[in-house]
């Protein structure tokens, strides 16, 4: 890999948030100050790619997906779909985009509207889009888009509402939402984490069958370690707002490099009866710190084990220490 | 004798659309020092087991039948004040399923965890905040903690702090809810690695509640998988999840993935849990089950021990 142009590229993305200031930091003229939820952050996907954006609460990985669909504007930095600079598009232009990107948000529960029918949620993109004069066309498509995520016979969804389906029926609606237009690329937010053990391998595997069969690519956005093993091929592991360590799949788990990757490995669990009485040795202390007072230096340095002098001075730089793997970390930076 | 016995226990939330049999004919026991590891998907009933040994089970849920006793006390039918005095907390307490939300967000942490001491015990503020503060130390927290808001604490160290609640009344047996489904994966790791500590120094009894297979094998001596509001397998850990008998068990542990492991095809179970309302007839399971025969829609099977300790509820496994 590495030729072809790139689905998406990104390239130095910021998405700062202001925070309010109180009354005496405004009476002292204090800056505002903002949460820095994505800092600096640069990366491809190629053409047929899963690539996974893993991270605890308040990395930033969501924020990175709702930037690429344009739910929000970034700060600064770009964002390329197929070459072309998305951050300055025109309202037509931004038009076609929509069409070509979708998202698919973690809660099912949510992300349908309770008072639409299955109908009327897979119909709305379609209008909206222009897509379809008839209401016999729209019909068409909306039941081959049923088929394709196997709500079968399609005719017996149509007038359900969200609470008549289940979760997993749900979020296979969300999945028909996202495919109805023909996109080329989604954004799979957390698309299983509210979904029961027994159904989540279930919509995974048919995200994964869509993908071959439309020719998608995704973004997978994850906090669990081991679905994103198992669904994607490469993996970024985010922490406050900066990539940390970027690499395929396998590499990540079996040799990984920053020591917040290692420690995030050692603490998944595993269904494995022997560690019942193990207290597991977890390298880092603490908790992640607030993304509005984030530490100088690395943002890692002070629950890192291994920190030395430049930790907490410098920021290290997202290098690649071998091929296709790259790392921020002192540790691996070149003398 | 065990020290909490539950024979036929049931708990129907009492509907106007019927009952709906949350909790429908479970017998287990448990010894102190034991670790019981109860598993099974949303609404299997669960958690509604969780609140009926602890007797604090939601209007309009009710325990119908059944047996709950508690180092020889028997729980059910007991009236409300004397449960209140002598075994709520006392004899088994509960950490809360997202307890991070669990504590008053006006109340220091000292004032809410002495509170329930002074109410019970007579005791004097100042006793009663030395204690807390002990039980804070107990579970890994600075005792200057007594003094901050909830909302001043991460994430982890407001779950430490309910765990240190539960423990107020050094109960025997502690239910714990989901205890780490909100947190993040290290904070995760730190509260499962306390939780095994505290069950070693204070000899616990630990019933943990959890939809993650994964996690409960952490820390469960034995499990048990519920479906539909049965136990349909229940066994020591190493027993169950190396040799799971129910087809149940069987493909929930196929849908795990699994980090450090090659990768291979998860399976998945097709269709839904059923209605509790109205579940269906014989083995609850069997309109998913890929192994189903004439038997299973007509009679409903029977835990029968099928190894030592290691009980099924299949027919496949009945005896003719």
């Amino acid at each position: 890999m590495g030729l072809p142009e790139p689905v998406i590229r990104v390239e130095r993305l910021k998405k700062y948030f202001p925070l309010r200031r109180s009354i005496v930091e405004f009476l002292k003229g204090k800056p505002p100050r903002c949460v820095k939820a994505v800092d600096d952050i640069s990366f491809e996907i190629y053409k047929g790619e899963v690539f996974a954006l893993a991270g605890e609460s308040g990395c930033g990985k969501t924020t990175t997906g709702r930037l690429i669909v344009k739910l929000i504007e970034p700060t600064s930095g770009k964002i390329y779909f197929n070459g072309v600079d998305i951050t300055t598009l025109s309202r037509e232009e931004e038009k076609e985009y929509r069409k070509k990107v979708q998202i698919i948000f973690q809660d099912p529960y949510g992300s349908l509207n309770p008072r639409f029918r299955v109908y009327n949620v897979l119909e709305e993109p379609l209008i909206l889009a222009g897509i379809g004069e008839t209401r016999a066309e729209r019909e068409e498509l909306i039941i081959r888009a049923l088929e394709s995520v196997r709500m079968v016979p399609p005719e017996e969804f149509l007038g359900r509402y969200p609470h008549q389906l289940s979760g997993g029926q749900r979020q296979r609606v969300a999945i028909a939402r996202a495919l109805i237009l023909n996109p080329e690329f989604i954004v799979a937010d957390e698309p299983v984490s509210m979904l029961d053990l027994s159904i989540r391998a279930e919509i995974l595997n048919l995200l994964d069958e869509v993908k071959k069969k439309y020719g998608l690519t995704y973004l997978y956005i994850t906090h669990d370690l081991s679905t994103a093993r198992y669904f994607s091929d490469r993996i970024a592991i985010m922490y406050l707002g900066k990539i940390m360590e970027m690499t395929d799949c396998d590499t990540l788990v079996e040799n990984p490099l920053h020591p917040y990757t290692k420690a995030l490995l050692v603490a998944v669990p595993e269904p494995d009866p022997s560690m019942k009485d193990v207290i597991k040795e977890i390298p880092i202390k603490g908790e992640v710190p607030s993304a509005a007072a984030i530490p100088p230096g690395c943002r890692f340095h002070p629950r890192c084990p291994y920190r030395f002098e430049p930790c907490d001075k410098e920021e290290p730089e997202l290098i690649e220490v071998e091929p296709g793997h790259w790392v921020a970390c002192h540790l691996y930076a070149k003398r | 004798m065990a020290l909490l016995e539950v024979r036929n226990l049931k708990a129907y939330y009492l509907t106007s659309r019927g009952s709906v049999k949350a909790v429908d004919n479970i017998s287990f026991e448990l010894d102190r020092g034991e670790s019981l590891g109860l598993a099974g998907e949303s609404g299997c009933g669960k958690s509604t087991l969780g609140f009926s040994l602890i007797n604090l089970l939601p209007p309009p849920g009710k325990i119908v039948d059944g047996s709950i006793k508690i180092d020889g006390i028997e729980v059910v039918g007991l009236p409300d004040d004397e449960l209140r005095r002598e075994v709520r907390w006392k004899k088994i307490s509960m950490i809360f399923q997202g307890a991070m939300n669990s504590l008053n967000p006006v109340l220091t942490i000292g004032d809410q965890l002495s509170e329930p001491l002074i109410y019970h015990h007579g005791i004097s503020k100042e006793e009663a905040l030395e204690r807390v503060k002990e039980h804070l130390e107990l579970v890994g927290l600075e005792p200057g903690i007594a003094k901050r808001y909830p909302h001043e604490l991460s994430g982890g160290m407001k779950q430490r702090a309910v765990i240190a609640m539960a423990l107020l009344e050094h109960p025997d047996v502690v239910i714990a809810d989901e205890p780490t489904t909100a947190l993040d994966v290290i904070v995760q790791a730190q509260i499962l690695n306390l939780m095994k500590s505290l069950k070693k120094k204070l000899n616990l009894s630990i019933i943990f509640i959890s939809h993650d297979l994964a996690v409960i094998s952490e820390i469960a001596d034995r499990l048990a998988i519920m479906y539909a509001g049965k136990i349909v397998e229940i066994g020591p850990s190493e027993s169950v999840y190396l040799s799971p008998k129910h087809p149940y068990t069987q493909k929930l542990l196929g849908a795990i993935p699994r980090l450090r492991q090659k990768k291979q095809r998860l399976e998945f179970i097709p269709g839904a849990p059923p209605n509790l309302i109205h579940p269906p007839p014989g083995c609850r399971f069997h309109p998913r089950c890929p192994y189903r025969f004439e038997l299973c829609d007509k009679e409903e099977p029977e835990l029968i021990e099928v190894e030592p300790g290691h009980h099924v509820a299949c027919h496949l496994f009945a005896r003719r």
